[in-house]
């Protein structure tokens, strides 16, 4: 489905992004590989690469500007073009509101937000040239409905929606698609660790009655990065068991 | 080494996917090569990179014709 492009995926050391990653490569991708803990990147690239993918690790904070452009040259430099950034990279920072640090609110807004906007700008010059491209964002269903103790999260994964729509207007006109996958729960490192009552009380309210798992999610980005997907943009695809419809 | 005119017509043919000899100093990018607005933008990407110069937004907003690319690249490098 995505045979032989590159694809740029931030946030690859773990959880969602280690799974797309893994699932573009799986169908034939080329991978770069961005993450800030680079020694967890590059174990991870080294896995791709004994599977036979043609991959790189590149340390990268989203949030500096110059990091961004830094990794997307190396991507270049290394791959000649990028076909596919999917913008995974994300942090959580929750507490409620009315106890909520300045720093704990623009740590992640700096990382979820306007990170994506650095590397879709960054990506986007190569694009415009390619004319074709795929932009990819992970958003949340907490950005859609709302999350007690995330305002901070919530307001971050919805402004990336925001983005998402009016990148995808913007670049149209160059072929390049932008959408957004919201992720409900999913079970990860960080779902794993919750009491087994919790999760029971989290699947209660999920009518498909589970935690999603990360093939869930990296199955929706593998048919929005693919071709069969050319006629979708600035679109949000919930996968979530249906709890936010 | 072509000149910077030449250069910059080079440029502008490729960007807009337009002839060469539709080119003319006076052919403005919008009304008469039929560039938009994101066109106009890579445009001025392009010379940026091929000159290597910085065109601030005020002054790319001044860029509305080909001579007007030829004189500001000659006057900035």
């Amino acid at each position: 489905m995505v045979q032989d492009k590159v694809a740029l995926i931030t946030g690859t050391s773990r959880g969602i992004g280690r799974g797309i990653a893994t699932a573009l490569a799986a169908n034939g991708a080329k991978i770069v590989a961005a993450g800030t803990n680079l020694q967890a990147t590059e174990d991870f690239v080294a896995e791709l690469k004994a599977a036979g993918t043609e991959a790189i690790a590149v340390r990268c904070d989203v949030s500096v500007a110059a990091e961004v452009e830094q990794l997307v040259k190396t991507a270049k430099e290394t791959f000649g073009r990028i076909d596919i950034l999917v913008n995974n990279a994300g942090i959580t920072r929750d507490g409620l509101l009315l106890r909520m640090k300045e720093e704990d609110w623009d740590a992640v807004l700096d990382i979820n937000l306007k990170g994506a906007f650095l590397c879709t700008r960054a990506v986007s010059k190569l694009m415009t040239k390619q004319r074709c491209g795929r932009i990819i964002n992970i958003v949340s269903v907490v950005g859609q409905t709302g999350n007690p103790g995330q305002a901070n999260y919530c307001a971050s994964k919805a402004g990336l929606m925001g983005l998402t729509r009016s990148n995808a207007q913007e670049l149209a006109k160059r072929n390049i698609t932008v959408n957004a996958v919201a992720p409900g729960f999913i079970a990860t490192d960080m779902t794993d660790s919750l009491p087994e009552e919790q999760r029971q009380d989290l699947a209660a309210r999920i009518p498909l009655a589970r935690l999603g798992s990360v093939e869930d999610i990296s199955h929706a980005v593998l048919f929005l990065a693919s071709d069969h997907a050319g006629y979708i943009t600035g679109q949000v695809i919930g996968v979530n068991g249906g709890m936010y419809m | 080494m072509a000149s910077i005119e030449e250069r910059v017509k080079q440029i502008v043919a490729e960007q807009l996917g337009v002839d060469e000899e539709q080119v003319v100093d006076s052919a403005a990018f919008m009304d008469d090569l039929g560039a938009d607005s994101l066109d106009t933008v890579e445009l001025v990407m392009a010379l940026e990179e091929e000159f290597d110069v910085e065109i601030s937004d005020e002054d790319a907003e001044k860029i509305q014709t080909v001579k007007n690319a030829i004189d500001y690249i000659n006057k900035a490098s």
